[in-house]
Formats: C-alpha cells, sequence, structure tokens
C-alpha cells in the first residue's frame, strides 16, 4: 500500500505547529498503524529528518499511552479499538490520512502528537484510590459482591486513561475518564466508606484542571477503546450530588 | 524494612519546576457546587424541569382556543384570577411568572458558563472534522437552539403578552391577539413561530433524558425508556403547539 500522511509536527510546546505530508510507500495491510509510523520514522531518521514522536508502550492496547486523531476521528474509525491495534487493511490503498494530536488545554502538546496527561494523574491523585491498611490481602469471598455489580465495575475498570474521550469531546470533558475509575470504586464494598469524598475530589480536581463539563453528547463512548458507558456518568453526578448536599 | 508510599509523588513528576508544561497554567477556579461542572449541569436540569412543566400547561392552555372565543378568554382571566378569593387578584400568576423568569435566568446562566469553559477546554479545532460520532444531532443544537428559544420568548412576549408588536394590541382580548397575531398576512411571525416550536422539540429531545442523566437518575437499564419518553414528549409538544396557528390558518379559529 501506498499512502499519503498529513501529521501535526510541533517542536515543542512553545512551537506554533503545522501540517507536514509525508508520502510512504510499500506499508503492508498486515502492520498496525504504529508500525506504519515507524516505517516513515526509520525513513526520516535515514534522512536526516527528525523522527515523529508519539507516545506508545504495550502495543497491545492494553496501556493506554497510544492516542492520535485519525481522520478526525481518536484513535481511527475502527469501534473499540486503540491506535496501535488498528491495522493498515482498514484503509485504502493511496489514502489520505490526516494525524493530529488530542487537542484539549489540560492536554498539552509536548511534543508533535505526544500530549501531556498529566491531569488525569492528578484525578486519580485526589482520589481514585482507597484507603485500606497494606495487609496480606483478604480472602477473595469474605465480602460478597453482586454478580452484576462485579461486572459492572469490572467493565470501568478496563478504562486505560488514554484520554480519547477527552480528545472527541466538543467540550474537552474528561467526564467519562473521571466517572469510569470513580465506577468502578464506588460499585465495591472496599469503595464504599470513601464513596462521596472521592466523588467529590474527583470531580473539584477534574474541574480545577481546566476540562469542560458534560453535556451528554456520547462522543466519548463511541470513540473510547474500552466502549465505557455512558452510565458511568450518570453514577459520577449521583455520588457527587449526594457529597454535595 | 518498611516501604513508604507517599501518595502524590507515585506517578513521577508531575510539571517539575522549569519542565516547559508547567507554564500552562491551570485556571482558577472557584470551588463550591454552582461552580463544579455537575452542579451547574444539576442547576441546569431542575430550571429545564420547571420550565418543561410550564410548556405542558401552557400548550394544554392553548389548546382551548379551539373551544372558542368565550372559552379562551375566560381560561386567561381564570388564570389572573388563580388562587383567589384567599389571595388577592394576580398574586399567584405573579408568584409563577417569578418563578419561571427565576428559572430562565438560571438555566441560561449555567448554559452560558458551561459553554465558556468548553470553549477555553478546546482552544484548538481539529483540521479533519468529522460528524459526530455517537450519531447525535439534537445534542449540537443545544446552544443554538436555545439562544433561538430565547430570541423568540422575547418576541413572543411583546406579541401576545403585552400586545405591543400585536396588530390587535395590548387592549384587545386574548383570544384577538391569537387570531390576529397568526393572521396569514403576518406570516413571518408564524413561520418564526414553527421555527422556534421545532426549535423547542429538538431541544426536549436531548435536554428530557439528559435531565435525568445530569441528576444522576439514568442508568444502563433506563436509557431506552428516557429517550423513547423524551421522544415522545417533544413529538406532543411540537404537535400541540402548532395546532393553534394550524387552526388559525385553516380557519377553525377565528
Ligand atoms: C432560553 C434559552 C435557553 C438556552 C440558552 C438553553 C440552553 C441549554 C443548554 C446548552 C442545555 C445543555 C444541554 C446538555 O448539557 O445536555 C440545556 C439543557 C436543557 N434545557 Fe435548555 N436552554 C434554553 C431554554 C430552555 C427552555 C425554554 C426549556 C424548557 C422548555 C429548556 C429545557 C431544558 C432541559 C430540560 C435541559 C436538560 C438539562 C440537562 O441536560 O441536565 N431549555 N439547555
Ligand atoms: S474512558 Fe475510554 S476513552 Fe476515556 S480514558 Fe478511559 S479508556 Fe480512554
Ligand atoms: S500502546 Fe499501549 S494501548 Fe496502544
Amino acid at each position: 500500500m501506498n499512502l499519503t500522511l498529513k501529521i501535526w509536527r510541533q517542536k515543542d510546546p512553545q512551537d506554533r505547529g503545522r501540517m507536514v505530508t509525508y508520502r510512504v510507500e510499500d506499508v503492508s495491510p498486515d502492520m498496525s498503524f504504529l508500525e506504519m509510523l515507524d516505517v516513515l520514522n526509520e525513513r526520516l531518521i535515514l534522512e536526516g529528518d527528525e523522527p515523529v514522536a508519539f507516545d506508545h508502550d504495550c502495543r497491545e492496547g492494553i496501556c493506554g499511552m497510544c492516542g492520535m486523531v485519525i481522520n478526525g476521528v481518536a484513535h481511527g474509525e475502527q469501534v473499540a479499538t486503540t491506535t496501535c491495534q488498528l491495522h493498515m487493511r482498514h484503509f485504502e490503498d493511496n489514502a489520505v490520512i490526516t494525524i493530529e494530536p488530542w487537542r484539549a488545554a489540560p492536554f498539552p502538546v509536548v511534543k508533535d502528537l505526544v500530549v501531556d496527561r498529566s491531569s488525569f494523574d492528578r484525578i486519580i491523585q485526589a482520589g481514585g484510590f482507597i484507603s485500606v491498611p497494606a495487609g496480606s490481602a483478604p480472602d477473595a469471598h469474605s465480602v460478597p459482591v453482586k454478580k452484576e455489580d462485579a461486572d459492572n465495575a469490572f467493565d470501568a475498570a478496563t478504562c486505560i486513561a488514554c484520554g480519547a474521550c477527552v480528545a472527541a469531546c466538543p467540550n474537552g470533558s474528561a467526564s467519562l475518564f473521571t466517572a469510569a475509575k470513580i465506577t468502578h470504586l464506588s460499585l465495591l464494598p472496599q469503595g464504599q466508606p470513601e464513596r462521596e469524598s472521592r466523588a467529590k475530589a474527583m470531580v473539584e480536581q477534574m474541574d480545577a484542571e481546566g476540562f469542560g463539563g458534560c453535556t451528554n453528547t456520547g462522543e466519548c463512548t463511541a470513540v473510547c477503546p474500552k466502549g465505557i458507558p455512558l452510565d458511568t456518568i450518570a453514577r459520577m453526578n449521583r455520588d457527587y450530588l449526594r457529597a454535595s448536599k | 524494612m518498611t516501604a513508604t508510599i507517599e501518595r502524590g509523588n507515585a506517578t513521577a513528576s508531575i510539571n517539575p519546576p522549569g519542565d516547559a508544561t508547567a507554564d500552562k497554567k491551570t485556571p482558577r477556579r472557584r470551588g463550591g457546587f454552582l461552580n463544579s461542572s455537575p452542579g451547574k449541569k444539576a442547576v441546569m436540569a431542575v430550571t429545564g424541569a420547571v420550565m418543561v412543566l410550564f410548556l405542558v400547561l401552557h400548550m394544554a392552555g392553548n389548546l382551548k382556543s379551539f373551544l372558542g372565543a368565550e372559552e379562551f378568554n375566560a381560561y386567561a382571566a381564570s388564570l389572573r384570577t388563580l388562587g383567589e378569593p384567599i389571595l388577592p387578584h394576580r398574586t399567584l400568576l405573579t408568584v409563577l411568572e417569578i418563578v419561571l423568569a427565576a428559572a430562565l435566568v438560571l438555566h441560561m446562566w449555567a448554559a452560558i458558563t458551561l459553554a465558556r469553559r468548553a470553549g477555553r477546554a478546546r482552544p484548538v479545532r481539529y483540521a479533519v472534522r468529522r460528524k459526530s460520532q455517537a450519531g447525535g444531532y439534537a445534542i449540537h443544537a443545544m446552544r443554538y437552539g436555545g439562544t433561538a428559544i430565547f430570541l423568540f420568548l422575547i418576541w413572543h412576549l411583546l406579541d401576545l403578552t403585552f400586545g405591543t408588536v400585536n396588530p390587535a394590541g395590548g387592549s384587545g382580548t386574548p383570544y384577538e391577539r391569537l387570531v390576529e397575531g397568526f393572521a396569514p398576512s403576518r406570516w413571518w411571525v408564524t413561520l418564526f413561530y414553527v421555527l422556534a416550536v421545532l426549535a423547542v422539540g429538538l431541544h426536549l429531545r436531548h435536554g428530557l433524558w439528559s435531565a435525568f442523566q445530569s441528576l444522576g437518575q439514568a442508568g444502563r437499564r433506563s436509557y431506552r425508556g428516557l429517550n423513547a419518553f423524551a421522544v415522545t414528549v417533544s413529538v406532543l409538544m411540537v404537535v400541540g403547539f402548532l395546532a393553534v396557528p394550524a387552526g388559525v390558518m385553516a380557519g377553525v379559529i377565528k
């Protein structure tokens, strides 16, 4: 396959940045999107150019590092798929592919396609944990958990903090991410003691970071590689409203 | 040996001093319920619900115009004597008007502050703008639609409440103002009205389920029901509100 890539290049956070067009040839349809970028980067290095910087780590869809907006859609159009798990066979030969970084004020661009997502870390630090004495792990069945709650908590816990929800949201809201983390803990017995204070602290941090508010557009779930559902946000709202009473 | 994990440093350096990304200022925001994004949405949901209740009653009242001038004018007069003789003339109505005006102001305040917040959170647009991945259209019309409703509301009050811009004037009976207001010669007013009613329908198509979500009263099991509820109520509102100008046009109301 031969492709035309339009990629956002930005030297550093201060640089104004611009789109640069590249031609990549002999791409195998079996390559992942990141491997295709590797091919481009190898050539750029050989030619003495600066390679395109992008985040990645596991390349198996579980770490949440990779993330770019491909043809206007976070992680590309393939549903429930991270960029690293997106394969070139989903593109047509001679396609023009535009690649941009996540766009949100709380995710400043570090370089090219790499953004700083430490605002997510600070939301987790605000309350995304349970305070338990660190002893030996309790027996798994010592506190019964309803099957449905266990399933839903697990679904929420699959959030990999990639930030696609923010990138896709017209309001730049981090509600889906924050709600996934709140839901995961608030459905389980261990999360009960801090349930309300957690929701309050995490929502306040989310707001303080400069993320926008949720208007229930649903754009986030549509692009979320883990399919985190919108009802997590209703739960976050409920816990927050209760905490504010 | 005991390991100490300090909460806060667990995720390594976050914007260490000297780091260029540290320059980006975290916007300083006042705390408190009304400055939180879910708090604003809760305000929007409650005030929206107040306005929806009003609209349902308003629509039912309007349909009385099909019963003739006497019935309709008597209904309009009875609104003013609501609560009498326990309360003085026009007391309850004035109270309700104040509640409605407050709801509208708070609703718009929440909408505007959230829109500004959203603008600051997304200062850079994507080069490629794709249509909604979620397939929603109503949601993307909330802000424009809401503004259109507000502009219409001003005109509507001047037209049919105060009669300032109505051919029958402020001294005409409510029924006269209604018939004159939708007179064929003023087709552009009717068009404006129809568009505004459609905007309300679209606004409620999203707003009605959204309000439940904002108040934390939605869940996986209720989305289908809430959506059906939102569609049904919006369609009923549109049909009910359009019936009156249609009646005037068709000569049923004259
Ligand atoms: C006057 C100008 C108005 C503006 C600017 C406006 C704007 C908005 C906006 C931006 C939303 C947010 C949508 C979302 O976050 O999901 C909203 C929600 C809503 N609006 Fe309005 N609106 C207006 C008038 C009205 C009126 C007259 C009604 C009642 C008939 C109404 C009922 C609602 C409801 C029920 C919601 C859902 C609340 C929620 O999402 O929590 N709005 N409005
Ligand atoms: S909710 Fe989905 S899109 Fe958002 S950070 Fe988590 S995995 Fe990524
Ligand atoms: S690189 Fe780990 S999820 Fe894509």
